[in-house]
């Protein structure tokens, strides 16, 4: 038993020095990345939040749709097919008839000529603007970043996203918006030039969800978290079958050690 | 050596075939199966293995990425989003590749931590320290510019930072700076020959752990004891001992690996590296990876940019001559009762300094780093040569196969029924 227990007791020894690496250093230096901008996020619930979470499906679905009757219209989602939305359970059927209603650029033809079509299930998504000076030349200046990884490229992605989204307030007192900006409380530095796109009722659902600023950002939110990790469900799932895996069989190891240790003196 | 066929002494005709001719199996008998290993080994001596599976992990991961991904400016970051969402199980082989970097720090600093603690790297072991600290300055050029492959935004300003250094030396640090990126500004002929050399230079890392390992199976394991095995009492052939013995470990290793990759797999990257990497954007602030911090902060603790350099660079220097700096016959820290607190001092700066490192240049974090780096130095320069002198260091045990009482008093009659081995 004592053997047992210094056995462990080395071992959580070691670990606690690679724990201490980990853990200290790094917790430690984590918010030196939202340092000088300090704003706190509001934590916003997402079903995908927390070790074990799912997308909530009908969510995604009305985020897409949001995107496709709100944002579309500035951001692209380059890295996303039309064949990745049978991921969010959506039909064959239905992606097929929501690629088509967006025309892509094809060709160039028999004719060395290139030509409209409507988007098929393998076409990346399609481009707002045809390059980045064209997006600026129709944004005042401002560049629409691309979204398709955006919920993992800014810090604390997906409750950031859903607190700008919504984070469209008056100004304190004394704070100038300069010319074409928008004052936004999550924003860092606070003002952006996107305006405050969302408006109730700015989308019908077909699911008959009543269509608030909260309810839409959050849908977008958890449109664009699984856009930037379609992985994440099968990763987790996946996960802990494996570290399930290794605790069994790290019971195992360790009793064929105490077993080949066993007629050792010390 | 005769000449001739070699004298096997394995039965399976087959293999004793091959044997004769190639003694492989006789070596991997000799320095894996019998290789006389000293028997009080704590769990920290699980960390040489542990970083030799991280290595093969490393490639392995590595040589599937690199079907992948496109070494160019205008295809680099899409072609590892493609990685993620279009080849198969292509999240998974890049987390584990992307984390398995992170994993290997820790698991080579603690490594490190180990040899410095029960003094692996004093007489007969200096070479084999030295091999590991050349390990350790190429996994840094590796993870570095394997950093900068994703061609995101810190990737980029990393690359731009780091390469930036070499211009602090004189007359010929410009020269360097456009010859390391072969051109006016890091673009893409340096992404170009950063993959060829990430692709490099994990072979010749392979190449020195094999000197490294060579170099142990000639001097033998150093033991938490710090003193010599005596005789086979001493020692316990590796197999099943150790293999046994780094199994455990090996599994509970890959549950920490395992957790952080299935669920936590961005914690430790920085989220601008999902940003496109854009010459025209600065990041508000430009973090290296969290491994890169203590020597970041060092860096930074020097108003003078070259001296900078040169002290950044020293701080790995100084580990090269640390077999000579530290005067104590005596290799095990438990029996140095001074010199013990003194390197968990070090530790601690070690620590703060990789807090610091991810700080912004600003007080109060510039003087915290400057005291740190003053202590990081002093350790090697001054209390390790003093302390060798004026240290009385508690009496060793005779063996290691004889127990020994904590304090390293006499041995008393009754003892045999204690431990040995002392946490």
């Amino acid at each position: 038993m004592r053997d047992l227990k210094r056995g462990f007791r080395n071992l959580l020894g070691a670990l606690a020095l690679g724990a201490a690496t980990l853990g200290g250093g790094l917790a430690l230096t984590t918010p030196a990345r939202a340092a000088g901008e300090a704003i706190a996020i509001p934590d916003a619930g997402f079903s995908f939040a927390g070790f074990f979470g799912t997308f909530d499906r009908g969510a995604a679905q009305r985020g897409l749709q949001v995107y496709k009757e709100v944002c579309a219209a500035c951001h692209g989602m380059y890295q996303l097919s039309y064949r990745n939305l049978l991921e969010i359970g959506l039909s064959e059927e239905q992606v097929r008839a929501i690629a088509a209603t967006f025309e892509v650029r094809d060709g160039p033809n028999d004719m060395g000529e290139m030509f409209d079509r409507p988007a098929r299930l393998s076409d990346r998504f399609r481009r707002p603007f045809a390059n980045e000076l064209a997006a600026r030349a129709a944004n005042n200046g401002a560049y629409p970043p691309d979204l398709s990884v955006m919920a993992k490229a800014r810090p604390n992605g997906a409750n950031y996203l859903h607190a700008l989204l919504v984070g469209y307030v008056e100004p304190p007192p004394g704070f100038t918006v300069a010319e074409g900006m928008y004052y936004n409380a999550y924003f860092p530095g606070h003002q952006i030039a996107m305006p405050a796109i969302l408006n109730p009722d700015q989308v019908e659902y077909a699911d008959g969800t009543a269509a608030t600023v909260d309810q839409m950002a959050r849908d977008v939110t958890t449109f664009l978290a699984w856009a930037a990790e379609p992985e994440t469900e099968q990763r987790r799932a996946m996960g802990i079958r494996i570290i399930l895996f290794l605790i069994v069989l790290g019971g195992l190891t360790y009793a064929v050690k105490r077993k080949v240790w066993a007629d050792v003196k010390h | 050596m005769a000449i001739g066929l070699h004298d096997s002494t394995i039965q399976n005709p087959v293999i004793r075939w091959v044997d004769q001719r190639l003694p492989v199996f006789t070596m991997m008998q000799k320095e894996y199966g019998s290789f006389p290993t000293p028997r009080n080994f704590n769990y920290f001596w699980n960390f040489g293995a542990l970083a030799m599976v991280t290595l093969m992990i490393m490639i392995a991961t590595g040589i599937f990425l690199a079907m992948n991904y496109t070494p160019h400016t205008a295809h680099a970051f899409d072609s590892v989003e493609r990685i993620m969402r279009d080849v198969n199980y292509g999240w998974l082989i890049r987390y584990v590749h992307m984390n398995g970097a992170s994993m290997f720090f820790i698991v080579v600093l603690v490594h490190i931590w180990r040899g410095m603690y029960y003094g692996s790297y004093k007489a007969p072991r200096e070479l084999l320290w030295i091999f590991g600290v050349v390990i350790f300055l190429l996994m840094m050029a590796t993870a570095f510019m394997g950093y900068v492959l994703p061609w995101g935004q810190m990737s980029f300003w990393g690359a731009t930072v780091i390469t930036n250094l070499f211009s602090a030396f004189p007359l010929v640090g410009e020269h360097i700076v456009t010859w390391l990126w072969g051109g006016f500004s890091v673009d893409n002929p340096t992404l170009n020959r950063f993959f060829s050399l990430h692709y490099l230079l994990p072979f010749v890392i392979a190449g020195v752990v094999f000197l490294h390992v060579a170099a142990l199976h000639i001097t033998g394991s150093n033991n938490p004891l710090g003193i010599d095995p005596k005789g086979p009492q001493d020692t316990l052939p590796f197999h099943p001992y150790y293999t046994a013995k780094d199994s455990v470990g090996l599994i509970v290793y890959f549950i920490v690996f395992a957790a952080l990759v299935f669920f936590a797999p961005n914690y430790l990257g920085h989220p601008d590296n999902y940003i496109p990497a854009n010459p025209l954007v600065t990041p508000a602030h430009i973090v290296p990876e969290w491994y890169f911090l203590p020597f970041y902060a060092i860096l930074r603790a020097v108003p003078d940019k070259l001296g900078g350099v040169l002290l950044m660079f020293g701080s790995i220097a100084v580990l090269f001559v640390l077999p000579w700096l530290d005067t104590s016959p005596v290799r095990s820290m438990r029996f140095r009762p001074i010199a013990k607190w003194a390197l968990y001092l070090w530790l601690v700066a070690f620590f703060v300094l990789m807090w610091a490192g991810g700080k912004p240049a600003e007080e109060p974090y510039v003087t915290i780093s400057r005291i740190a780096t003053a202590y990081y130095f002093a350790y090697f320069l001054v209390v390790l040569p003093l302390l060798g002198r004026l240290e009385r260091p508690l009496s060793l045990p005779e063996s290691i196969a004889m127990p020994v009482l904590r304090g390293g008093g006499p041995v008393m009659a009754g003892a045999a029924a204690k431990p040995m081995e002392k946490a």
